[in-house]
């Protein structure tokens, strides 16, 4: 395959799942929004996500003062982010133009649709449309492309870029999800263990559609070991971290044994997977959860580099 | 880049050639001098009804139009632009605004050839195409048409396409335009005249097969009544005309590509499905690349040597080492291979040199020349000013001709005669006289008509035809190609950002 | 007489840089002015690619160099035993005909000033005396003075400045040539140059006009003569660029910094 055509495959992934994560903010921010009082005021709380999508400078720019319903528009309408919905749900959809001979009529329609409808809420005026609505529009989308992957594509080496792009964009999203609420969401170290503390994991959890999943796994109190057990070292959950990593292998292995050449990028996620499975929540702990989600993060971006060196760049000998 | 479909009026427009101005009318009749202003029309030739009779290859079609309600007219209007957008058949032209998916007017009412009629013009079509691909490789070898005298050597060595860089070479199996693209029109039962050909890379043969894809899911029926030739050929043997013009240093089953410009080019829909139905990659300049002896595509396995690229890119931009350097679609160093044998380019670089407009009045003389044949299709018939013969009948007929400059553009310095005060013809003969060699002059034309759904109803409009001639070790025509119709009424432009739009062209068999 | 040409051509980047690829004309032409006894050409890690006789009877040889590399070398050596033929490029075999010599290109675009520089030397008797007057004319309009110009000056810049090297001289020779209807083109190659041995002038550059009854004919405005035995010619184009005897593209992101040196020195017999 084309590593041109590849490059695309994996990018419509990564901006279909990031759009998906960014709408999943967009929950969380208005969920703690609706709470009455967090101590340090509601504002904080939009800014915090902000810079936890890492939008936070380039809305200043454009609007200053951080108003909920500019920061709405900012993280789902606005092209001049490049990181809103609309911005990834754009080029997922012109990577997918693209490749299209690539894709099956059901993935291309799952796309297209998507393109389509989005254009037309660009048309509509803000004040119709609520925002749950537009997360919720989000996510139905992306679930209907992920879907039509699934049941209509050809599972060759293009599904595996694909899902590569999926799995190496929602451990890193998953990732940062949960920093923002451990680092950046609570005011101060006392509030750990708090009545605002558990509320905003909930929130998480519930923006996750994971909330139930959890309930129902650990029972009882929320607590940030229980969360981060489910969220980075249980299997069983779709979003954790461990499952994105267990997936970005199988999908590498798969690909090493069509090629019949084993790249750095195998090599490095299985030491990933291995530090996972020998994981344990006191260890993590131990290293700090914000230490321990950077350090995940950063090597989360070296697979994907050598994804990108070893199948995506062109130069692959 | 332009793209030729479309966007093209009905009468022949400059060649695609990057940054250059699209759409200028050249040498005929039916020229719109200014926007907004209808032809003149003459009385036309109806393709289906003809000295109030319905000609035999419409008989079935009149009974299929009677039994058609408006209504059901209407659905599957509606369900024909459906199917075109799901397949994702539009027609971007980006940077112009609008809509980027934007469809081209399909017109349900085909437009049919007889197997008489269409035999006639496969013979004409292919001689036609046997005698461009002749000329090319005698212009860049011995030149012998030149020092025959039969075409001036100014017209071919300073043409702006004569491309020394090929010079001295004879590409695999001696074909320079493997893609021949004939533009015609008719003017009635057994007239038809050559607008121009189109010997680089001409484009619109995906809406030829998508067409009948559309009419054959919509009204199975007709296709049951009406033994109609199939055109879904035409990608496999495209292929295998590409295959079989490997270059020499090939010696396994060669590997083809198809090169876009990418996809921000408008007819990026076109390259995509044709590599899609071919089977093969469609390429960008940026993935492939030039090591050795061969030029090689990126893959995620590593290199894969690419033998025979289908190029939809203009040859000032393929090669920044040897042509623009400032290219940055093409691959450098792709001319040394191709001259060296480890790569073959379709159409071959320099191929524009038979289709230039000044070159285009000699085809007929080419076709003496190396087939010894006379032509089965008639040029447009034109008077060259710089001869005194038709100089003095040019000005004596200023009123009923079209008078153009032979290097205008632009539709500048152009007489239509009968659409002039008798001051502007006066006037014109002076320029004409001054400098006799600078123009030419044709008749206008009464281009044909085909019934179309219009409004309520059905209309005559006027329609060009498009075949595609394939050209390898073989020489192909499939039975079709692709009719463009002028929606509006009296109107001959069928470009459509100004109303044109495509309709089925059917051969029947005998 | 017999002449050595030692040439090296090294390129340094400032990052390592893939995909090199380059297009020579490093071969002396083919024609009873001279023959090559022995020639090499070399590129440093690369892969020989196709070479092949262009339309104008040069040789072409691709190369490439996969790398990453952070310089190349390219050496040209060889030994070419060469003939005064009076600037006559006599059994040269070619395809392109005359007339595709005739258009001007970028840098031999004519201004008014060359317009009237070619007026100035007309009244010949015949196309020889008139290339030979042109080629006076431009070398008495343009001084040899190096560091002038650049590689992209044109020949009306040139001519405005009144200074230049040989590709300027070759380029206004080749405007006026043409402006006055004559075929002309730019021919690369090396000169030996005698006393101070200077070496931008070894990797020399000329014109060529097309004569009736003659066919091409060398001039060397900067030196005021046709070419003769002391020339090595390498190949022809429209202009510099179309002439170049190395084209050649890189991939990377940092700069690259070119240095040349050509010896080219006659054998002691």
């Amino acid at each position: 395959m084309l590593s041109r055509t590849a490059d695309n495959l994996y990018w419509i992934a990564r901006y279909a799942e990031r759009a998906e994560t960014m709408a999943r903010l967009l929950e969380v921010g208005s969920r703690i929004a609706l709470l009455p009082s967090s101590g340090t005021g509601y504002r904080s709380e939009w800014e915090s996500l902000l810079q936890a999508s890492g939008t936070a400078s380039g809305f200043a720019r454009k609007y200053g003062d951080p108003v909920q319903r500019n920061i709405e528009s900012y993280l789902f309408f606005d092209r001049d982010n490049p990181s809103s919905v609309a911005s990834c749900l754009f080029r997922a959809r012109e990577n997918a133009r693209i490749v299209r001979t690539a894709l099956t009529t059901q993935v291309w329609d799952a796309i297209n649709t998507a393109f389509q409808e989005l254009r037309g809420l660009e048309r509509r005026p803000r004040s119709e449309l609520e925002l749950t609505q537009l997360t919720e529009w989000t996510m139905r989308h992306t679930a209907m492309l992920r879907g039509a992957i699934d049941a209509t594509l050809l599972r060759n080496d293009g599904w595996d870029f694909l899902n590569l792009g999926y799995c190496l964009e929602r451990a890193d999203n998953t990732a940062r999800l949960m920093d923002v609420k451990y680092y950046v969401l609570l005011p101060g170290v006392d509030y750990v263990g708090s009545g605002l503390d558990n509320y905003q994991w909930t929130t998480l959890l519930r923006a996750m559609s994971a909330h139930r999943a959890f309930h129902w796994a650990y029972g009882g109190e929320v607590t940030a070991r229980k969360i981060a057990h489910f969220l980075i070292l249980n299997p069983q959950c779709p979003r954790s971290l461990i499952a994105c990593v267990d997936g970005l292998n199988t999908h590498l292995e798969r690909l090493a044994r069509g090629y019949g050449r084993n790249t750095k990028a195998q090599t490095r996620a299985r030491a990933v997977l291995a530090a996972l499975t020998d994981g344990t929540v006191d260890g993590i702990f131990d290293e700090g959860m914000h230490e321990f989600l950077t350090r995940f993060i950063g090597e989360i971006a070296l697979v994907a580099a050598l994804v990108h060196e070893g199948y995506l760049s062109g130069d692959v000998r | 880049m332009r793209p030729n479909i479309g966007q093209r009026p009905i009468v022949p427009a400059r060649k695609q050639t990057a940054g250059l101005p699209p759409g200028e009318a050249r040498c005929l009749s039916a020229v719109r001098p200014r926007d907004g202003e209808p032809f003149l029309v003459i009385s036309s030739f109806n393709e289906m009804y003809h000295n109030g009779t319905v000609r035999s290859p419409y008989a079935r079609l009149e009974d299929w139009t009677k039994a058609m309600p408006a209504e059901l007219r209407q659905m599957k209007q509606a369900e024909a632009e459906a199917l075109f957008r799901r397949i994702g058949i539009t027609f971007a032209v980006y940077g112009e605004g609008g809509d980027p998916d934007r469809l081209i007017p399909f017109d349900m009412f085909p437009r049919v050839f007889t197997g008489a009629e269409w035999a006639r013009l496969e013979r004409g079509i292919k001689q036609r195409a046997r005698a461009l691909n002749a000329f090319l490789v005698d212009v860049y070898g011995r030149g012998e048409i030149v020092r025959a005298g039969r075409i001036p050597a100014h017209l071919v060595y300073r043409n702006e396409a004569y491309e020394k860089a090929v010079a001295g070479f004879v590409p695999p199996k001696g074909v320079y335009s493997h893609i021949v693209g004939v533009d015609l029109v008719r003017t009635g039962p057994d007239d038809f005249f050559v607008l121009e050909d189109n010997c680089r890379t001409p484009s619109g043969v995906s809406y030829m097969l998508e067409n009948r894809e559309i009419m054959m899911r919509m009204f199975p029926g007709l296709f049951r009544e009406n033994r109609i030739e199939p055109v879904d050929s035409y990608p496999q043997l495209l292929r295998r005309t590409l295959a079989s013009v490997a270059p020499v240093k090939c010696d396994t089953e060669p590997t083809v590509v198809i090169l876009t410009p990418g996809h921000f080019n408008s007819a990026y829909y076109e390259h995509s499905f044709l590599a899609d139905l071919m089977g093969v990659e469609l390429v960008e300049g940026q993935d492939l690349f030039v090591e050795g002896e061969f030029v090689w595509m990126r893959t995620t396995e590593g290199p894969r040597r690419v033998d025979v690229i289908y190029r939809r890119i203009d040859d000032a931009f393929i090669d920044p080492l040897c042509f623009r350097p400032d290219s940055l679609l093409g691959i450098p160093g792709l001319m040394d291979v191709y001259r060296s044998g480890g790569v073959s380019i379709c159409s071959a670089p320099g191929a524009g040199v038979a289709d230039d407009k000044a070159v285009y009045t000699y085809v007929p003389e080419m076709i003496r020349f190396y087939l010894g044949e006379e032509p089965i299709l008639q040029n447009v018939p034109t008077w060259q000013c710089g001869k005194a013969d038709d100089c003095a009948y040019v000005l004596e007929n200023l009123g009923d001709l079209v008078v153009k400059e032979v290097h205008g553009s632009g539709g500048y310095g152009m007489l239509v005669g009968p659409r002039s005060t008798a001051e502007q013809i006066a006037g014109f003969a002076e320029r004409i006289k001054a400098d006799p060699g600078n123009y030419i002059a044709q008749p206008t034309l009464a281009l044909s008509t085909v019934p179309t759904f219009v409004g309520e109803g059905v209309a005559p409009r006027h329609v060009d035809l498009r075949p595609y001639c394939l050209v390898g070790e073989r020489i192909e025509l499939v039975p079709g190609g692709l009719t463009r119709v002028a929606l509006k009424d009296g109107s001959l432009v069928v470009n459509s950002s100004q109303g044109g739009g495509v309709k089925d062209t059917w051969v029947l068999a005998e | 007489m017999i002449l050595t040409v030692d040439h090296v051509t090294s390129y340094r980047y400032a990052q390592p840089v893939r995909g090199v690829v380059q297009s020579h004309r490093l071969t002396p032409s083919v024609f009873d002015g001279q023959t090559a006894l022995d020639w090499s050409v070399s590129v440093s890690d690369g892969l020989k690619g196709g070479g092949f006789r262009d339309g104008a009877g040069d040789w072409v040889q691709g190369w490439s160099v996969p790398g990453p590399v952070s310089a190349i070398t390219v050496t040209v050596r060889g030994t070419v035993r060469t003939q005064d033929l009076a600037g006559l490029l006599r059994g040269h075999r070619e395809a392109i005909p005359r007339e595709a010599y005739l258009d001007d290109t970028a840098p031999t675009r004519v201004d008014a000033a060359l317009a009237e520089l070619a007026r100035s030397a007309g009244g010949a008797s015949d196309p020889l005396d008139a290339a030979h007057r042109l080629s006076a004319a431009v070398a008495r309009a343009i001084a040899y003075k190096p560091g002038a110009t650049h590689a992209h000056t044109t020949a009306a810049e040139a001519l405005a400045l009144g200074e230049g090297v040989c590709q300027d001289h070759a380029h206004a020779l080749i405007a006026v040539a043409r402006h006055a209807a004559l075929p002309a083109r730019y021919v690369s190659g090396y000169l030996m140059s005698g006393g101070d041995g200077s070496a931008a002038e070894a990797a020399h550059a000329w014109a060529e006009i097309w004569v009736q009854g003659l066919g091409w004919i060398g001039f060397d405005p900067a030196n005021a003569c046709c070419p003769d035995d002391r020339y090595i010619r390498l190949g022809s184009g429209l202009d510099a660029q179309d002439a170049a005897p190395i084209r050649g593209t890189a991939r990377g992101p940092g700069a690259e910094v070119l240095d040349v040196a050509v010896a080219v020195q006659a054998v002691q017999q």
